[in-house]
């Protein structure tokens, strides 16, 4: 039995404006051990996946489908249910260390605090397990620093302390919601490689959040790519980086800037390729194809019929959502190999 | 636990005594104490407050005469020697009555706050708690006694229930309330906005442990800053409804009543208004600045300043 088993997940958000799915019909399974990424512009849906497989989606959001980890269906559990088992089996990490550390507490404390609550521990204990949490994760001189409050630490340093929070009742299932985007490149790297030490030695499964790929084919083994609210392409990151099969995932890829790339024979840099057009709101979504607004490669049908997933190599656990598979088979290679794009 | 116990000493210069910033870059935090005695406000006000506090004490055991002895030979003298502050229409001493006075100040600025405090945090917590028709309710119900003038119904329940120091603390407390119930709610849910609650949640805290580990201690320096300005409104409310005659009944001395007798005496006797008035403006800018300088001191953000 998979860890964390989501089936046809949907969300739906009422707003003053009518319904609008801003997630839909998202499946995969994520093994104990396992790394899975999801990637997509700001509004794709990513991060309210995250928060609905927390339980903590917002008043106005309403979800379908099933979320069942270790075989428990957790989207009827009541909340106090939910508060059983965030922090003790799920945790996450989010994006802005700045504001996701409460300014009023010391460190030492809030570390503490999950321990205190879902193991019981004393204080004295607590504070224990938190500063041998905090060494863990690279606070220099931690056992000095308990009695500090979030403000006298970097951004670095905070991250480190919220994964040190995360971590503190041994979760199964950990989500980093873009843990490094608020972050300095050269500290991205060091926190990118200290979650991916912590899951391999607690064996925790993982869901790593994110709009950067090259974030995602190095620390991820499986990938889905979000746009629109629905996964447009999944696979093994593997073999998706060496056969993109969506235009988007292709889009994504030619738009990301590259260091060392060939001037042109006037001397200037190339310009940096885009993807035409905008993110289309949720509420506007096309009728067809999401994607299809933005797409150089669209047809009429694009715009009326909704794709469905195409199994990608003969192999099903790589599939793209497109309804022209044959154009997409007859561009180049997308020529990247998972782990050289930073 | 929150304070460093290794404190750097601070030179005691004179230069820096009145320079909050920049004096100890040290490596820990200066302690709660070491950066009270640096800023100029809290240390204004809480002298203020403290005399305040040691004037309703020292009525307790000394007062220069019996602030109830009448002696109409000496009726509306002005300050002298005998009597610092002289006597007011009936003979009796203006000093005493003032020290006298401030027990009954503090009296209401700490029974009607609490009232109001207490009860009105905690309604403004629920609201923000359970949001929905509790937060609806709640809110639409402090509304409705805001929309009635203060003074206009603390005069109702002392006409029902009959006029009286303690009926007007308790009007003055009951229109606390509301202040603090609106308060409270918007800070704090301003507060459940904030991504550490988020963070909190998905640390598996139910909504009352958020409320009483995340949202109450960072609302507090708001809460603080509101009591410190609503004990300051209470004594004036105390004073005027002395006033009007439905507070603090003859002869026990309250400052507000020492006004409105004065005023008649305006032309004869025009430090009889100044007095009290002095006592009550004194009052209430030490509370004040008290209540400026908590919220500079209590905010950790704003330490190592």
């Amino acid at each position: 039995m998979p860890l964390l088993e989501v089936d046809h997940l949907c969300v739906t958000l009422h707003t003053h404006r009518g319904q609008v799915s801003a997630v839909r019909d998202l499946s995969f399974a994520l093994e104990r051990g396992g790394t899975l990424g999801l990637i997509g512009e700001s509004g794709c849906g990513k991060s309210l996946t995250a928060l609905a497989l927390m339980g903590l989606l917002p008043d106005n959001a309403s979800t379908d489908g099933s979320v069942r980890l270790h075989g428990q269906s957790l989207l009827d559990l009541n909340e106090a249910g939910w508060s059983q088992l965030r922090g003790n089996r799920m945790a996450m990490i989010f994006q802005e260390p700045m504001t996701a550390l409460n300014p009023v507490h010391p460190i030492g404390r809030q570390v503490a605090e999950p321990l205190r609550r879902h193991q019981g521990l004393g204080a004295r204990s607590a504070q224990a397990e938190a500063l041998s949490l905090l060494e863990r994760v690279g606070i220099p001189q931690a056992a000095r620093r308990l009695g500090d409050y979030p403000h006298q630490f970097s951004g670095g340093q905070r991250q480190r302390i919220m994964i040190a929070m995360a971590l503190a009742c041994q979760p199964d299932v950990l989500i980093a919601d873009e843990p490094t985007t608020a972050l300095d490149v050269t500290v991205q790297q060091q926190i990118l490689d200290l979650i991916a030490d912590l899951v391999d030695e607690r064996g925790m499964g993982l869901i790593l959040i994110s709009h950067d790929l090259g974030v995602i084919s190095q620390n991820v083994d499986q990938m889905l790519v979000m746009y629109g609210g629905s996964v447009v392409e999944s696979g093994p990151t593997e073999t998706l980086f060496r056969h993109m099969a969506h235009p988007y995932t292709r889009g994504l890829l030619a738009a990301r800037p590259q260091l060392g790339a060939a001037r042109l024979p006037d001397g200037r840099m190339p310009p940096l390729q885009t993807i035409a057009g905008t993110v289309p709101e949720l509420a506007d979504l096309p009728p067809g194809c999401a994607f299809s607004g933005r797409c150089s490669y669209t047809q009429p049908q694009c715009r009326s019929q909704r794709p469905v997933p195409v199994p990608q190599d003969g192999s099903d656990r790589h599939w793209a959502r497109c309804l022209r598979p044959e154009a997409m088979a007859a561009l180049p290679p997308s020529g990247m190999v998972a782990g050289s794009a930073a | 636990m929150s304070e460093p116990t290794a404190v750097p000493p601070v030179a005691p210069h004179p230069a820096q005594a009145t320079a909050p910033a920049t004096v100890s870059a040290a490596t820990a935090s200066p302690g709660f104490w070491q950066r009270a005695r640096r800023h100029p406000s809290f240390v204004a006000g809480a002298t203020l407050t403290a005399l305040l506090i040691a004037c309703a004490l020292l009525s307790f055991v000394w007062t220069p005469w019996d602030p109830y002895a009448m002696d109409l030979d000496t009726k509306l003298q002005a300050p002298d020697a005998r009597h610092w502050l002289g006597t007011d229409a009936y003979g009796r001493d203006v000093a005493s009555l003032l020290l006298v006075g401030a027990r009954n100040s503090i009296w209401v600025g700490v029974i009607a706050v609490g009232i109001g405090l207490t009860i009105g945090t905690l309604l403004g917590l629920l609201a923000s708690a359970r949001r929905g028709w509790t937060e609806e309710a709640i809110m639409r119900l402090s509304d409705f006694t805001f929309a009635f003038p203060a003074i206009l119904s603390a005069i109702m329940l002392t006409a029902v229930f009959g006029a009286g120091i303690v009926n007007s603390i308790i009007a003055i407390g009951i229109f606390n309330i509301p202040t603090f119930a609106r308060i409270t709610r918007a800070s704090a849910n301003a507060v459940w906005a904030r991504e550490y609650v988020l963070a909190a949640r998905a640390c598996g805290k139910n909504r009352w442990q958020i409320t009483r580990q995340h949202v109450l201690p960072n609302i507090l320096s708001v809460l603080v800053v509101q009591a410190t300005i609503q004990f300051a409104i209470a004594i004036l409310a105390e004073a005027a409804l002395s006033y009007l005659g439905l507070g603090t009944q003859p002869p026990m001395p309250s400052w507000g009543r020492m006004l409105s007798e004065a005023q008649t005496l305006m032309f004869q006797a025009p430090m009889l208004a100044v007095f009290p008035g002095v006592a009550i403006a004194l009052s209430v800018l030490g509370l004040n600045l008290l209540g400026d300088g908590l919220r500079d001191l209590l905010d950790p953000r704003l330490r190592r300043r």
